[in-house]
């Protein structure tokens, strides 16, 4: 291969078998990535590059794959959520507050990575501390969605939190993206940009080292183009962390070899809840069109209720932000990053948590507050905790005669910049269909499935029992090569 | 032993001016577990080390960092609970309890709210007349302890050291079964025995390994609770006992004049003895404790805690009762030794195989005196338990006499020895010949043939006779057999 643009084109998997092969170095590969990124700071994916890094990485997987070493992501070019600590290079959540903090320590998950030679491009751009469905609430500003709408050139949200992990994917800026999701933050970006997104079981990678929003919602997972690519990606981030007391201790299956590509024997659940208002009409027809490719591919269909479905995003805006109220205490001004002097240490909590803080994170902080006060408690946090515990049951009963959820992933495409930021709660409607699975503890996967009228990508979100993840993989390989979408977005962005 | 009913009243009545007040006392003391490591991390909890040098990045609550349980914390305060007799939840739950302070790195402390590991237990406290009260407890939890603020080290900033920020602490909760200073005070140190014996706290006041939050009201003796005030963070015993008689004080010369007590935080002035008001119940926190979500809820094996309870060391309680029987010392003596574990151990040491009677007289009087004299704890004693034991036994076979015995005591103590060596070396040998000492006699009879005479008059004379013997034989005479036959020579029978 000579032309190294083309290098970008390739997916995880290609590139890593490439490498494997010899057919381009790890440099190379690198170089186009970095090229990629510098022409691109128009979508602004990135809060900080580590180019330095990235080199020096790809130096070290060549020699290893010169010596036929080469680890299973050996050379293979990532972006990382700039919520993952990562030692020595500015993690800042997206948030001012964490001005020049440099964790002197690794993630769990991101040394999983780099135990397995994957290079590191940079850290990428998120909604502030997790906290947002666009990726407007981000103190290093938007990310922009590398789609645009057939003929227009309105610019659209990446959808978020993840939103620089899907944007920089969609883009060809990285192989392949981590990211977090505790509400649908990867899910939703990925249908949003027309990648594969997957959460797993909570659980199943460590959080230790991940800037916490919620803890008993956040997960990791990857963004990447392709199911296969998700799960060579989730193969190596996951698994047990004695660091993280909630790490479930369970081996990882090589999730590839769940790729069997047939769905023989599947029962799918089509929850009848999941059909709301507003829901597009072409985003349906892609549904019924999924369950199409289901029956083909030898899976039953089955329908399902899921009665509680209509609390989870209540529920879900309980639960996060309590537990966000008291995860983001320690942005105090005291030991690290932002600090704003006051006349007295009150003053310059204040102060610091005003300035530090955006006001998505203020508004979140000052509800979980709310909910977990005294006399308030009882009638929402608890309250929204059995809900909890109804929506888990919810899908327990389904799963004693099913094997796996269809649904959407969003209720609709890419939004426009600025649509939507000034009506939190049509912003928090575009997560109703990923909220459950979250309050569930349950794996998602989101992959795209094809093109709105307008040309922009939709998705659609398969939910499994908890821990099998690989049954997600084989029916969205399925549904992946049923549905052909190869469509990327064109380019406008950069050196055209 | 008599033990009183908790609520027994009329028991320590206060005097007012309208009448008498009885005092009510819960205590909520914080016990820091002993164990190499802090509750939720690995940092060590080594006291008295340079500032912030042992803290992990969870103490300082550094972004993305986790706790983990250390389970070696959790077997002490199961440790603890059963010796309290007390009830072991195989199933509790870490909370958070939520507020803002520089020295709580995290924003809140990780605590025990609503699922404590361990539930009721009791504490029979003895009292210095020999009575005994029992003291409810109502629950212990772990929780972590937090930072340190230091406000003199510059003009207008304060400086943190989180070296204690994490290390694990024992919540112990008391019912309000106390009823005086002593009492409590009395509570406490039973407490910090039965700790000290469990190993699962060493009762350092002076280190803060032990500080207790003081619960006072007042009521006249049949009525309900009154409205109690909260001492915060009482750090020795002598403070806890002048916390308890200054508020009851404030608080019925309060009701005399007509007032109302309010329920309010209160701080402890040690330099004054007085308590003030730190903040109203309307002031109070709001902490929003909410369970931890980064934490599982903690559950326990049943047979991982009968194990703990097999391993359990003898108690005070049960110490007492076997020294009472097995020596067949007083209650208020083997009180006194089983007070403190190695008190006990140091009496059974030199009791073994001795008259137990003179083994606790020896240890509890001269033994226990001389290191009061010379402020020293047992640990940093000049006398052996063996070297005591071998005066003993050099009693006992009248190598010396008890008064001889007690100088020989007073050198082994200033500087050491053995005491047969020491005896010895001074020529402080009893004379048990009894031609010698006849000889002796015979002459101080000879030299005062007037007062030999008196003597049959006046027989209290002869103790200026006897005296005349000690004299004359450095006191090494052997009492009674100097009395013997004074009393023959003399014809005194």
């Amino acid at each position: 291969m000579t032309d190294n643009s083309d290098l970008t084109e390739l997916t995880l998997a290609q590139a890593r078998n490439g490498l494997h092969s010899k057919d381009f170095t790890a440099r190379e590969l690198t170089q186009s990535y970095l090229s990629a990124m510098d022409d691109a700071d128009e979508l602004n994916c990135f809060i900080s590059k580590t180019p330095d890094q990235a080199y020096d990485m790809a130096d070290e997987a060549d020699a290893r794959l010169i010596k036929g070493e080469g680890r299973p992501l050996e050379g293979v070019p990532l972006g990382v959520k700039d919520l993952f600590c990562t030692q020595g290079v500015l993690t800042s959540a997206g948030s001012h507050i964490l001005d020049g903090f440099a964790p002197r320590y690794e993630s769990t998950v991101t040394q999983h990575l780099w135990r397995d030679g994957a290079v590191m491009l940079g850290k990428l751009n998120m909604d502030e501390f997790a906290m947002g469905s666009s990726n407007e609430n981000s103190y290093y500003g938007p990310v922009i969605n590398p789609w645009r709408r057939s003929g227009d050139m309105a610019k659209l949200v990446p959808g978020g939190s993840s939103g620089g992990s899907a944007a920089a994917v969609a883009a060809r800026l990285v192989a392949a993206a981590t990211g977090t999701d505790t509400g649908g933050s990867i899910r939703q970006p990925a249908a949003l940009t027309g990648i594969v997104g997957m959460k797993p079981t909570w659980g199943r990678c460590s959080r230790w080292g991940i800037v916490a929003f919620a803890s008993s919602l956040d997960q990791a997972g990857p963004l990447t183009r392709s199911v296969r690519d998700a799960a060579i990606l989730l193969t190596s981030m996951a698994g047990h962390d004695p660091m993280d007391s909630t790490s479930i201790d369970s081996p990882v299956p090589d999730f590839e070899r769940a790729m069997t590509g047939e769905m023989r024997g599947l029962r799918v659940g089509i929850p009848k809840e999941y059909r709301v208002d507003g829901m597009s009409d072409e985003i349906d027809s892609y549904w019924r069109q999924g369950m199409d490719w289901c029956r083909a591919a030898g899976a039953e269909i089955v329908d399902i209720s899921l009665p509680h479905t209509h609390y989870a995003l209540p529920a879900y805006y309980i639960v996060a932000p309590a537990e966000a109220s008291s995860n983001l205490a320690r942005y105090d001004g005291v030991r690290y990053g932002l600090r704003v002097d006051g006349e007295d240490i009150t003053d310059m909590y204040e102060r610091t948590r005003a300035e530090g803080f955006g006001d998505e994170v203020k508004r979140r902080v000052l509800m979980g507050t709310y909910v977990l006060s005294a006399g308030y408690y009882d009638a929402y946090y608890l309250k929204a905790q059995k809900v909890r515990t109804l929506i888990a049951n919810d899908f327990a009963q389904a799963f004693d005669r099913i094997d796996l959820i269809l649904t959407p992933t969003v209720p609709d495409a890419a939004f426009g910049l600025g649509e939507k930021s000034e009506d939190p709660i049509s912003m928090y409607l575009n997560d109703v269909f990923t909220v459950p699975v979250n309050l569930a503890g349950l794996p998602g996967l989101s992959l795209p499935v094809g093109l709105n009228a307008q040309g922009l990508p939709l998705g659609l979100q398969l939910i499994g029992k908890a821990l099998d993840e690989e049954t997600l993989f084989r029916a969205g390989g399925v549904l992946e090569e049923a549905a052909g979408f190869t469509t990327v977005p064109q380019r406008w962005w950069g050196d055209v | 032993m008599s033990t009183k009913h908790p609520h027994d009243s009329g028991h320590k009545l206060i005097a007012g001016a309208t009448g008498d007040w009885e005092v009510v006392i819960g205590l909520e003391v914080h016990a820091q577990v002993t164990s190499q490591a802090k509750l939720f991390s690995g940092a060590s909890t080594r006291y008295g080390a340079e500032q912030n040098t042992q803290v992990s990045f969870v103490d300082a609550a550094m972004p993305g960092m986790l706790p983990v349980i250390n389970s070696y914390c959790v077997e002490q305060a199961v440790r603890t609970g059963l010796g309290l007799k007390a009830k072991i939840n195989t199933m509790s739950k870490f909370d958070r309890k939520n507020y803002f302070y520089p020295d709580l790195p995290q924003g809140y402390q990780i605590s025990q709210f609503k699922y404590p590991i361990v539930g009721e237990g009791e504490v029979l406290v003895d009292l210095a007349d020999g009575e005994t009260v029992k003291v409810r407890i109502e629950r212990l939890h772990l929780e972590q302890d937090a930072g340190k603020s230091i406000h003199d080290l510059h003009p207008n900033m304060s400086y943190v050291d989180l070296n204690r920020s994490g290390i694990a602490l024992m919540e112990i909760v008391s019912m309000p079964d106390m009823r005086s200073s002593l009492e409590a005070a009395a509570y406490v140190r039973k407490l910090r025995a039965i700790v000290r014996y469990l190993g699962t706290c060493d009762g350092n006041m002076e280190q803060g390994s032990m500080r207790a939050d003081v619960n006072v009201s007042v009521r006249r003796p049949g009525d309900p609770l009154g409205t109690r005030c909260e001492i915060k963070n009482v750090n020795s015993i002598r403070f806890i006992s002048q916390a308890i008689e200054y508020e009851a004080r404030r608080q019925i010369d309060i009701i005399e004049e007509g007032g109302v007590i309010k329920q309010q935080t209160r701080l402890f002035d040690s330099k004054t003895s007085t308590t003030h008001a730190m903040r109203s119940k309307e002031e109070a926190h709001d902490y929003r404790y909410f369970p931890d979500p980064d934490l599982l809820p903690l559950e326990l094996d049943q047979a991982w805690i009968d194990a703990i309870k097999d391993s359990l060391p003898e108690l005070p309680d049960e110490k007492k009762a076997r020294f009472i029987s097995d020596y067949g010392l007083s209650a208020y003596d083997a009180g006194v030794l089983v007070a403190e574990k190695d008190r006990a151990a140091f009496f059974e040491k030199v009791a073994t195989g001795r008259d137990s009677k003179l083994a606790s007289n020896w240890v509890t009087g001269e033994f226990f005196g001389a290191l009061n004299k010379a402020g020293l704890s047992i640990a940093k004693t000049p006398i052996s338990a063996n070297q005591l034991g071998k005066l003993i036994d050099l009693i006992s076979d009248k190598t010396v006499s008890g008064r001889i015995a007690k100088q020989v005591f007073e050198i082994m103590f200033e500087s050491g020895g053995d005491p047969a060596q020491i005896i010895e070396e001074n020529g402080l040998k009893q004379v048990t010949d009894l031609s010698a000492i006849e000889s002796v006699i015979d002459k101080i009879i000879d030299a005062h043939p007037d007062k030999a005479e008196q003597v049959k008059e006046k027989p209290k004379m002869m103790g200026w006779f006897v005296g005349q013997v000690m004299q004359q034989t450095g006191g090494k005479a052997n009492p009674q057999a100097v009395n013997q036959i004074l009393k023959e020579k003399l014809g005194l029978n």
